[in-house]
This record gives C-alpha cells, structure tokens and sequence, in this order.
C-alpha cells in the first residue's frame, strides 16, 4: 500500500458561531479518484477548499504526500502557521477546479492557461505556450486556443480550466461541484475528461452531485451530512444494499441524475 | 460667418483638448493612489481618501477654480492660469475617477483572485496580472464618460482667464454680433470631439478585454 495523498485529521471549521466541519478524518488514497458527496451545506465544498487551503481550518491538521499544509504542531501539540513560502509549495502539489470555472475574460484560453506558467515559473514565452497548447490538445481545446472565455460554452471553458490546472504538473486534482454550474447536454464533455485523467491514474478529489460519476468512476465515496463525514469507502460498499438511510433518502432526491441505477 | 472665425474656434479647441486630456491623464493616476488608499482598508489612509474625494465631489467645479487661483499666490506659489486650470481639473477628475476605480477592484469576481491565487500568483502578481486589467476593463465606460465630463466642463476654466472654445465662441459672439452661427459652431466642434473620445475608448476597450463578457 502506497502511502496516502492526503490525510486529514480531526479538521474543524467554523465560520463565527457555525461548524460547518466537524472533526473530519480521512484519508484520500494515491492516484484513486475520491468523490464527497452530501447534500447542500454539508460541508463537502467547505472541505475541498481546505484541501486547497482556500479556507484555513479552525483546528485540525492536513497533510499533502507527507507535507502539513499551512499548519505543523509544535513540540507542546500547538498548532502553528507555516511561513506563506512552504505553504505556496504544498499548496503547488494540488490543482484546484471551480464550479463557476474561473477563467480570467481578459485572456485568451491559452493565456490562462500559460499565464502561472509564465509569471509564477518564470518559462520563456515560447515554452509556457508550447506547454499550455500540449494541455489544451489533451482536452480538446487545441482550436480554441486564442478564444476568450466569452466565446466558448460553459463545457469548453471548463475543460480550459482543467488544462489551466493542468499545465503546472500537480500531483493531486480538486474538483469543486465540475458540472454543477453546466447545462446537463454540457457535463458530459467534462466529465469525459475527468474520466480520461482518472484512468491515467491522477490523484483526484471530486466534490460531485453527478451520482452516477462517482459510482461509476469513483473508488473511494465519502458521504457528508451537517458537516460530518457519516462514512466512507469503496462504492461497491457505500451503494450497496441494505444502505444507510440517510444515504438512500440522499439518493432518493438524485434519481434523476444518473443514480437511478443504484435503487 | 466666415472661415477665419472657425479657425479661430478651432484654435481655442485645441485649449480646450490639451487641457482636458492632461487633466484627465494626471486625474488617472491620482485616482490609482486614492483607490489604492481606499482599498487598503488602513484607517489613516481611508480617512484622507475620503476627504479627499468628498472636497472635490462636493464642491462645485467653479468654486474649486477660483480657490486655486486665488489661494496659490496667497501661499506663495505663482503660476500661470494654464497650471492652475490644470491642478484645479485634475483633482476634481481625480475624485471621481477614483470612485469609479474602487467600485471596478471590488467588482472582480472573487473566484478570479482564487484561481489566481491556486495557481500560485502571489498578491502583487495577482493585482497587477488580474486585477488591474479587469477592474479597468469594467470601469472603462465610466473612465470614458469621465473624459467627457471634463471635456465640456473644461469651458469653465474661462473664469481663471484661458480661452477655450466657450469663451472664444463668447467674446466673438459679442464683436461680430453672430452669436447664433458662432455657438452653434461651438456646439458642434464640441460634438466632434467627444464623438472621436467615444469611438476610441470603444476600440481600446475591445483590444484591452478581447471579447466582450
């Protein structure tokens, strides 16, 4: 057994007077596809931007391939912030794709996706561009590339996106809720891509309502509900019957978004 | 009317569009620094920006010339008319343009400084690679509508003795006694100009965001 991508010990967030994440342990398997799934205002998207250390936990520790991100515990168990320099290179190891795809308008897709390449790597022109095209080639976008986000569907500039994530090598994906923001003819260019990625076997943590993507794709399910991680584990366990009935209540309200096979 | 009175209103328009342009080019990176004061949310630099924008927003363009005309040579510094036409549009140009900045850096997305942020960009990079393009691509409009605002309030630089268009078009009016001709001259070379502001703020506003959003 491969040591895990990230571990995730006793993490708690809350937001002033709201736990959004209660004290949450898990671990995401190396080069597994890990989806979270829950209702709204579960915590699952709460959870996901910890991983990218968008949001800072209130307690807890994570750890990236070995590494703590933006906290370490001390020699009395404290727990302290990391210089912004070592959290920049932890936080390097993961790609982070957002629902509402993000991209910047006032560039062309291959310069977002050659601009982190260029500014933050500091590659010659040239080269961040011949990387960035290599991207987009692989998610199909190769004959997009000096389109602005303005002038492609919400699919293509999602898969702009993934490449954008792409392009600076990361050894773990994030996906924030990937189809949630598309028209449902849309979602299913992205996740195509997503599953491509998944069976070259990259790290990928999916914040997901596409059912049916998880069981289908996913190796590893976590179920979130009030900010409690309920359970976790291989999908062939977590959709199998008899279910627990917060689950299948879940499912219920999902059938008609590809989980109609699992009842 | 005849052609050597045209020229002559054109002479003055080019008073007028040299003024107004400095104005607006010096009014631009006042309005920066202010923006960035605001938006720096330290309690000292707010307040200052804030006084600031509220003096030259809330006093009456034509007062605010006759003070700097006459208050410069009380505190010692004599300059001529131009200078003071020029500082008095700037900083008046200055507070609004600086409100219109403000509201274009906080109406980028958040989500744009995130992704800018995961992938890697630190805050200056951030703010130079994502923000400033973005927030000047919203308030471009603004920026242009601006530019016009001075254009034609320029007029009353008049009263600190520069003779624009209005007050070229005023004194030939009184001499010639063909004050319809004249001022509807005036209007005209004033309609032309703002109309060529128009058309180049709509093409540096495709090539500064591509496509439109």
């Amino acid at each position: 057994m491969s040591l895990p991508a990230i571990v995730i010990k006793n993490l708690v967030k809350r937001f002033g007077d709201t736990t959004v994440l209660q004290d949450i342990n898990l671990e995401i398997p190396e080069g597994k596809v890990s989806c979270l799934i829950g209702p709204s205002g579960s915590g699952k998207s709460t959870l996901l931007r910890c991983l990218a250390f968008l949001e800072e936990s209130t307690s807890g520790m994570i750890t990236i391939n070995g590494e703590a991100l933006g906290f370490f515990e001390n020699a009395n168990g404290k727990r302290e912030r990391l210089p912004s320099a070592q959290i920049r290179a932890v936080r390097a190891q993961t790609g982070m794709v957002f629902q509402q795809f993000n991209l910047w308008p006032h560039m062309t897709a291959l310069g977002n996706v050659s601009e982190a390449l260029k500014t933050v790597h500091k590659l010659p022109r040239a080269e961040a561009e011949a990387r960035a095209m290599a991207q987009l080639r692989k998610v199909g976008l190769e004959n997009r590339a000096n389109h602005y986000p303005s002038q492609l569907s919400g699919g293509q500039q999602q898969r702009v996106a993934i490449a954008r994530a792409l392009a600076l090598e990361p050894k773990i994906m994030l996906f924030d809720e990937p189809t949630s923001a598309l028209d449902p003819e849309l979602t299913g260019e992205v996740l195509n891509v997503m599953r491509d990625l998944a069976s070259e076997g990259m790290t990928m943590v999916v914040v997901t309502h596409e059912i049916g993507f998880a069981a289908t794709v996913g190796q590893q399910i976590s179920f979130l509900d009030h900010g409690r991680l309920m359970f976790s584990g291989p999908p062939s366990e977590i959709f199998a019957k008899p279910r627990h009935p917060r689950l299948d209540q879940f499912l219920d309200t999902y059938l008609d978004r590809g989980a109609s096979m699992l009842v | 009317m005849t052609l050597k009175l045209f020229t002559l209103l054109l002479q003055a328009a080019v008073s007028t569009l040299g003024i107004s342009l400095i104005s607006i080019a010096i009014g631009f990176v006042i309005a920066i620094v202010l923006s960035a004061a605001i938006l720096s949310h330290k309690p000292a630099y707010v307040f200052s920006a804030r006084l600031f924008i509220s003096f030259f927003r809330g006093v009456p363009l034509l007062v605010q010339l006759l003070l700097i005309y006459t208050l410069l040579p009380v505190i010692g510094i004599n300059v001529p008319s131009i200078v003071a036409a020029i500082v008095g549009l700037s900083l008046c140009t200055a507070a609004y343009q600086a409100e219109n900045l403000r509201g274009g850096f906080e109406s980028v997305p958040p989500g744009l400084i995130e992704a800018a942020e995961v992938t890697g960009l630190n805050p200056q990079q951030t703010f130079f690679r994502i923000r400033v393009p973005i927030a000047l691509r919203l308030t471009f409009p603004a920026l242009i509508n601006e530019a016009i605002m001075i254009l034609k309030s320029s007029s009353l630089v008049s009263v600190v003795g520069i003779i624009e268009i209005t007050k070229m078009a005023q004194d030939l009016a009184s001499s010639t006694y063909l004050p319809i001709p004249i001022f509807a001259s005036a209007a005209l070379i004033y309609l032309v100009i703002n109309s060529f502001v128009v058309l180049i703020g709509r093409f540096a506003e495709r090539s500064l965001g591509g496509a439109s959003a």
